[in-house]
């Protein structure tokens, strides 16, 4: 299987540059900046790249919505605030391969004509920071950034920002809220921030793993990702997997790979001999899959939504026989009250009043009322707030309770 | 009165540098702050405000949004153990228990020599390899009650 992200993770010293420019690296950057920004965004589109932040917005077309001409500056923030529970992927590109990261983001700054860029790190990962600035340190004093970028006549500055422990920033309106040195509400849309973003101007905000797909996307031409694949879902796509499997970690698979072949081959299967009960494919906030609605569902956006779950931000969770579900959605709950920024009452109110509820039930103090009552508020939340985080607690909530429960009744006395 | 010292700032001219206005410059200097004095009090949110120009209430409302910007001391070691879904399945509770039983604090107390704290977090990033935890700019990964003891000594006597 063809790697675009993770092909040179087995190559020791990926941190160290002279090793990267000896393996090829920072060509596909050369290559672009002796084409047309219009064009670069061309190829870029019709590779058919999506986000890989968890919306799967499509990049070359977010890219064109940047107004050209406008009297103030572009902004290119990478996202690297990965807090979606299950999900570890972006943390693998950093610290394995800092230097592809820094040569996708010059691709898209030269693409965007932006000059000054941001990596907003989660601050959790400050360890990744230095092998990041180090990376950073070497690209400066190679040439490749700076006043004139690998000999040519643009410049192009990239810092690091910590964030400092707030799920909600990894949203990328809450990223630019939090950027500017506020709380980080997110922000009601429109205005759009490829208008109106950082600092009030032109801004494009993309994953780690959406800017480290194309190094390899303009090395080997759109064509070659694109035919990689499924019809709507190009490329490769990484997934980071985790719980009850044998071998947890990041694997690298094309788009529309089987879930159960990557569970039971690249993810050595559900270990002691035990029964695979549930897998969340993407990341907590989208719907958990049973064991039977697994068979036959491929890895891509539109098979996994067909499948009634999303593709998300591709971090896995697997869950054996003895899991008890309404404790494990009461993990879940919990996380979505305590990271609600608070500004919309129905996900203030809602987050908090679904996770004391779910408390309760497993503390054997609840009764079969409540259990409509959460789905009642899921409803409240539904589509009713500023930004999507309610509705990321409305996903588990929904599809735990409807597909488990008999578990949940159980914990009920009447 | 606190102030930061020359390296810090030093720091902190070179942070202002790195944005286009000054306001985006605030959670990092709040950053250093909290490497310089602890904790963000009362007195630190003023030392930052009239550095930059903010009143000290717009500090701490930023401030307080931020779990990693600290509303109060913490331990020299302050252990931060996650507790989301893949933590959990892989055992983080166990290892909470070794916790508390070594160093006899609850959550987010201080232990008597002012060595630990520890707390319960959110995801932090390592569920491939959970439970985890965070200590200062330092994780520990697949962790187990035994190794939870390990570590506590090491540090102990560091
Ligand atoms: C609550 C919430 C949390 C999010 N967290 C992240 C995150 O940690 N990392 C990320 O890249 N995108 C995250 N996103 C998605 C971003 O809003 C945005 O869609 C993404 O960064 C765009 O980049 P892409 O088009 O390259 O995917 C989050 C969205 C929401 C609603
Ligand atoms: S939905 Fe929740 S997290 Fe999002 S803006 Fe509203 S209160 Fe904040
Ligand atoms: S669930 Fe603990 S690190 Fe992700």
């Amino acid at each position: 299987m063809i790697k675009t992200l993770l092909m040179n993770i087995d190559e020791p010293d990926q941190v160290e540059i002279g090793r990267v420019r000896e393996r090829g690296g920072y060509a596909a950057l050369e290559k672009a900046l002796r084409m047309e920004p219009a064009a670069l965004i061309e190829e870029v589109k019709a590779s058919g790249l999506r986000g890989r932040g968890g919306a799967g917005f499509p990049t070359g077309m977010k890219w064109s919505f940047v107004p050209k001409n406008s009297d103030k500056p572009t902004y290119l923030l990478c996202n690297a605030d990965e807090s979606e529970p299950g999900t570890f992927k972006d943390r693998k590109l950093m610290e394995c391969d800092p230097h592809l990261l820094i040569e996708g983001m010059a691709i898209a700054c030269y693409a965007l004509d932006c000059h000054l860029s941001y990596i907003y790190l989660r601050g959790e990962f400050e360890f990744i920071a230095h092998t990041l600035q180090k990376a950073l340190d070497e690209a400066y004093e190679a040439g490749i950034l700076g006043p004139s970028v690998c000999g040519r006549d643009y410049a192009l500055d990239i810092y690091l920002h910590l964030g400092q422990g707030a799920y909600i920033c990894g949203e990328e309106t809450s990223l630019i809220e939090s950027l500017e040195g506020n709380r980080g509400y997110p922000r009601i849309k429109p205005p759009f921030p490829a208008t109106h973003g950082f600092l009030a101007s032109p801004t494009v905000v993309n994953n780690v793993e959406t800017l480290c797909a194309l190094p390899w996307i303009i090395a080997n031409g759109s064509a070659a990702y694109a035919a990689m694949g499924t019809e709507k879902s190009k490329g490769t796509k990484l997934f980071s997997v985790s719980g009850h499997v044998a071998k947890p970690g990041v694997y690298e698979v094309e788009m529309g790979y089987p879930l159960m072949d990557f569970i039971n081959n690249e993810s050595g299967g559900v270990p002691n001999g035990r029964k695979l009960k549930a897998v969340i494919p993407g990341g907590s906030s989208v719907p958990v899959l049973r064991a039977e609605e697994c068979e036959g569902v491929l890895l891509d956006y539109e098979s996994l939504l067909k499948a009634g779950s999303m593709l998300g931000s591709g971090g896995m969770i697997v869950f054996d026989e003895t899991v008890r579900m309404p404790e494990a959605l009461s993990v879940i709950a919990d996380f979505y009250a305590h990271e609600s920024c608070g500004q919309c009452t129905p996900c203030r109110e809602g987050t908090g009043w679904a996770a004391k509820i779910l408390r309760n039930l497993i503390a054997g103090k609840g009764k079969r009322p409540d259990i409509d009552l959460l789905l009642k508020i899921a409803d409240m939340m539904e589509g009713k707030t500023i930004c999507p985080l309610a509705d990321a607690d409305v996903m588990p909530i929904r599809s735990f309770i409807t597909k488990f429960r008999s578990e949940f009744e159980e914990l009920c006395s009447n | 009165m606190i102030q930061f010292n020359e390296e810090a700032m030093r720091q902190y001219q070179a942070i202002l540098k790195r944005y286009p206005e000054k306001r985006p410059a605030l959670i990092p200097v709040l950053i250093l702050a909290q490497k310089e004095f602890g904790w963000i009090s009362q007195e630190v949110a003023e030392y930052v405000g009239s550095l930059m120009g903010y009143p000290a209430s717009d500090v701490l409302s930023v401030a307080t949004f931020y779990t990693m910007l600290r509303k109060k001391p913490v331990g020299k070691y302050h252990m931060e153990i996650c507790r989301n879904v893949s933590c959990w399945l892989m055992g983080t509770y166990p290892c909470v228990d070794e916790i508390k039983r070594r160093l006899g604090v609850e959550a987010e107390e201080i232990t008597e020599d002012g060595k630990f704290s520890w707390n319960l977090t959110e995801c932090l990033g390592s569920c491939g390899t959970a439970p985890a935890m965070q200590v200062g700019d330092r994780y520990y990964e697949n962790l187990t009650p035994e190794s939870v003891g390990e570590i506590i000594e090491k540090l102990a006597n560091d």
